[in-house]
């Protein structure tokens, strides 16, 4: 017999999912032989750049442990999409109003033609059922990906925890990603 | 005697790395040893579910293409 859902008396059964940030443990690589570590660093905010770093990242969580550390351009990516204006100053937020931040507002570097480029590039990848860089993203997040903030990015684009995607983990900085990657975590830079 | 096929995933028109990604979450859901069976129509993910079986430890014990439908059986781990 299926349990029916009885509300009020047990709301327990939910399950939460890979929201809770944990602060980038410094894990080494287990005893036993397994699949090196895989560590993104995410530099750049274009839309090709982008779409590329969550192909990898989705994929390497379904083969082993994957972190991305976003920083600089990238973490413009993990700003909520509904975010239009984001900043503390008027340089910020001018920033912010020039290059709209979220997965979803990502610009191609070249032949983006005011949009026409991007426009062009979601229509043949739906054709071809290619997975969109927030679909990507969301998956990525669903099998355990890793997504972790840059500290100092966050300050100086004047971004708090509340701009950023739900699910993050705790902002650090490059000493920790220098220590992933010489724990053994293979590092990629795009 | 032959095991039966415990999940069916078809990812039939997708692309890279959805036949994948598929594959990895419908797998999640298996006890050790079943079986899964893949469809898919992408060309690279003959190469794609040899180097992925080849890491997670889930064996190919079935492979065929018949007319552009590449189809894996895998064991889970």
């Amino acid at each position: 017999m299926t349990a029916v859902t009885d509300p009020g008396q047990n709301a327990v059964a939910v399950e939460a999912p890979a929201a809770t940030p944990e602060p980038a443990p410094a894990t080494s690589p287990e005893g036993e032989a397994g699949p090196r570590d895989i560590l993104i660093i995410n530099y750049s905010g274009e839309l090709e750049k982008t779409w590329a770093a969550m192909i990898l990242a989705s994929t390497a969580a379904t083969m082993g442990k994957v972190r991305v550390f976003v920083t600089f351009w990238g973490l413009q990516t993990f700003v909520k999409d509904s975010r239009r204006i984001t900043g503390q100053n008027w340089m910020q937020k001018m920033m912010s109003l020039m290059q709209r931040p979220g997965v979803s507002h990502r610009k191609l570097s070249k032949m983006n033609f005011f949009g026409m480029g991007p426009w062009m590039m979601f229509k043949l990848a739906k054709q071809y059922h290619v997975a969109s860089p927030k679909e990507l993203l969301e998956i990525g997040q669903a099998m355990g990906v890793e997504f972790i903030p840059c500290q100092m990015t966050m300050d100086m684009y004047g971004l708090t925890r509340d701009d950023l995607i739900e699910g993050m983990t705790e902002p650090v900085g490059a000493a920790t990603v220098i220590a992933l990657m010489q724990e053994g975590s293979a590092p990629l830079f795009i | 005697m032959a095991m039966e096929i415990a999940q069916t995933v078809d990812a039939k028109g997708l692309s890279c790395p959805m036949p994948i990604v598929r594959t990895a979450q419908a797998i999640k859901g298996l006890a050790s040893g079943q079986l899964l069976e893949v469809l898919a129509t992408d060309a690279g993910s003959v190469n794609d579910f040899a180097a992925w079986s080849k890491t997670t430890g889930n064996a190919i014990v079935e492979q065929s293409a018949d007319g552009g439908v590449y189809r894996f059986v895998l064991r889970k781990k």
